[in-house]
């Protein structure tokens, strides 16, 4: 175990015993979201109207937001061939600090998106439908603000840990949270901006 | 690191084009304003092919064990049953609100007001 790389891990799964952790908590993450969507389902069947998303929400903000998340997949899988390859520490510090960056611009769109909506008096109690788009989209949001701490947490261990062979394994945990952060968004934007 | 998860830096950045392309096509879709179903049945479709291709590449999910697998077949599996019963219960509900706006309506009951 002191020398081996995480994927050598010697575990009774012959998988490392983080990454099934971090797939378990993934699949319970699943489930969460899973509620959220079903929630909507029924609301919005069993309401007798519903506002077509694309006439009150703003979709270009949400397909900037898209292509920024998108983004940020793409550079944290690269962080994580820089660190899997273990050569070049200044490119994986650069691509987390990418990651980081488009994470915030996330947040920041939303940011403008939200006062949009609060100027002109859309509250999540205005309507059923603001509900599950504040809550939907708010609980997206604090994932994305978990998966910036995660990551800004990450790319200070590479000070430290950059040898450690179990760091690109950390990297992976890392990346696979955030791209499931992906995932969600790439559900919702149809779900409530286009449908 | 396994053999099937060396990096791919060539395939990370065709995913992240295809992905570009169908944010796109998903976008322009919407703009034909389909009848809710179909439009429903193509977002969701577009969807579930980008989050395939975020899971088998970006998550390194082609060529992982078979738990990673069971653990995710046991989760959508779960998510099924989850959107399939209140659905399905949800579906019969509107039927029955159709059916019984259908036997109030004024055609159905002319001499209600006078």
């Amino acid at each position: 175990m002191t020398t081996a790389t995480l994927d050598s891990e010697v575990t009774s799964t012959g998988i490392p015993n983080g990454k099934l952790g971090t797939w378990l908590f993934l699949a319970s993450e699943i489930m969460l979201f899973a509620t959220i969507f079903t929630t909507y389902i029924v609301l919005r069947m069993g309401a007798p109207s519903w506002p077509v998303g694309w006439e009150v929400l703003n979709v270009p903000l949400a397909t900037l937001n898209t292509f920024v998340l998108i983004s940020s997949s793409v550079t944290i899988v690269l962080a994580h061939a820089m660190a899997a390859e273990g050569e070049n520490e200044f490119l994986f510090r650069f691509f987390m600090c990418v990651t980081v960056f488009l994470a915030f611009a996330f947040l920041g769109i939303k940011t403008l998106e939200y006062s949009a909506k609060f100027q002109h008096g859309h509250y999540p109690s205005t309507s059923i439908f603001y509900a599950v788009y504040f809550t939907a989209t708010g609980l997206h949001a604090l994932h994305v603000i978990v998966g910036i701490i995660w990551n800004v947490g990450i790319t200070l261990m590479s000070y430290g840990q950059w040898k450690d062979p179990k760091f690109a394994g950390r990297v992976e945990y890392a990346g696979l949270y955030w791209h499931f952060v992906d995932i969600v968004w790439i559900f919702l934007f149809p779900a409530l901006y286009l449908l | 690191m396994s053999e099937q998860h060396k990096p791919n830096i060539k395939a990370y950045l065709f995913v992240f084009g295809a992905l570009a392309v169908l944010t796109v096509v998903t976008v322009s879709v919407s703009h034909l304003r389909l009848p809710i179903g179909l439009a429903v049945f193509c977002g969701m479709l577009i969807a579930a092919v980008k989050a395939g291709l975020v899971a088998a590449f970006f998550m390194h999910l082609k060529g992982e064990r078979a738990l990673i697998f069971g653990v995710l077949g046991l989760t959508l599996l779960f998510l099924a049953i989850l959107f399939v019963i209140p659905a399905t219960d949800s579906v019969a509900t509107a039927a029955k609100r159709a059916q019984a706006a259908a036997a109030l309506s004024p055609s159905a009951v002319p001499a209600e007001h006078h």
